[in-house]
């Protein structure tokens, strides 16, 4: 069976399902990383988060984050895999795998997976705190998309 | 009919995600967001969203007909 390597869940996630997408006999290094609900922003206190996504677009632009990745490093294998709904504090929110045969990237590569998501994929962080919620948008403190869909090489 | 998405705080200003919008001959995306400020002026935030058409990112002059999907994506937050 092939299971997707770009899913959003709204179950918990299995670091090792998405570890397992990605690894093969020439594999010499896999990295993961592993983005988890954080409790205090700027002195603020989260209680808990929701995720939303327009999810069929979401693992389009997850899938395409991947081919962007073995673009630059043709033997690279990725998977991601994205939690929407709610989440409490630890939470694991997103995990990305990435092996290569040689770890630098690797390293490289699941950063650059990370910092991409927070650019172009459609889903969105809804902070409940004890005094109210907000939806969170424009986390990397751009405007919009300048040059119209947004390009790779705008966070290189 | 064209199908428009909302997500997030457009969602929440709109009290839901979904909507139906007659096809026009030769409408674009900026038309459209147009129509919807017009039509729908709780929909503050509208005009910085990022469109998309049929699940992929699209430009102001992408034309929109009857069956697309149009999605306005307000700037992303997951990770």
């Amino acid at each position: 069976m092939t299971q997707s390597r770009f899913t959003i869940t709204d179950e918990a996630v299995d670091v090792t399902a998405v570890i397992d997408k990605v690894t093969h006999r020439n594999a010499g290094a896999v990295n993961t990383f592993i983005g988890t609900v954080r409790e205090m922003t700027k002195g603020k206190k989260t209680l808990y988060l929701k995720y939303d996504a327009y999810v069929p677009m979401a693992e389009k632009q997850l899938a395409r984050i991947g081919d962007e990745i073995v673009r630059d490093f043709p033997d690279a294998e990725v998977a991601i895999t994205h939690r929407i709904g709610e989440l409490d504090i630890s939470d694991i929110a997103v995990v990305i795998a990435v092996a290569t045969p040689h770890r630098a990237d690797a390293f490289e590569a699941s950063r650059f997976a990370i910092e991409r998501i927070k650019e172009i994929v459609p889903i969105w962080k809804k902070e409940h705190w004890e005094d109210g919620s907000s939806w969170i948008g424009d986390q990397r403190e751009t405007t919009a998309y300048p040059g119209g869909s947004p390009e790779k090489g705008d966070i290189e | 009919m064209i199908r428009v998405l909302l997500f997030a705080e457009l969602e929440e200003r709109l009290g839901r995600r979904e909507l139906q919008l007659k096809p026009e001959n030769g409408l674009n995306v900026e038309g459209l967001r147009e129509r919807l400020i017009t039509d729908y002026p709780e929909l503050q935030g509208i005009e910085n969203a990022m469109p998309a058409v049929n699940e992929e990112y699209a430009r102001a002059d992408t034309k929109v007909s009857d069956g697309d999907t149009v999605a306005f994506i307000p700037p992303v937050s997951g990770g």
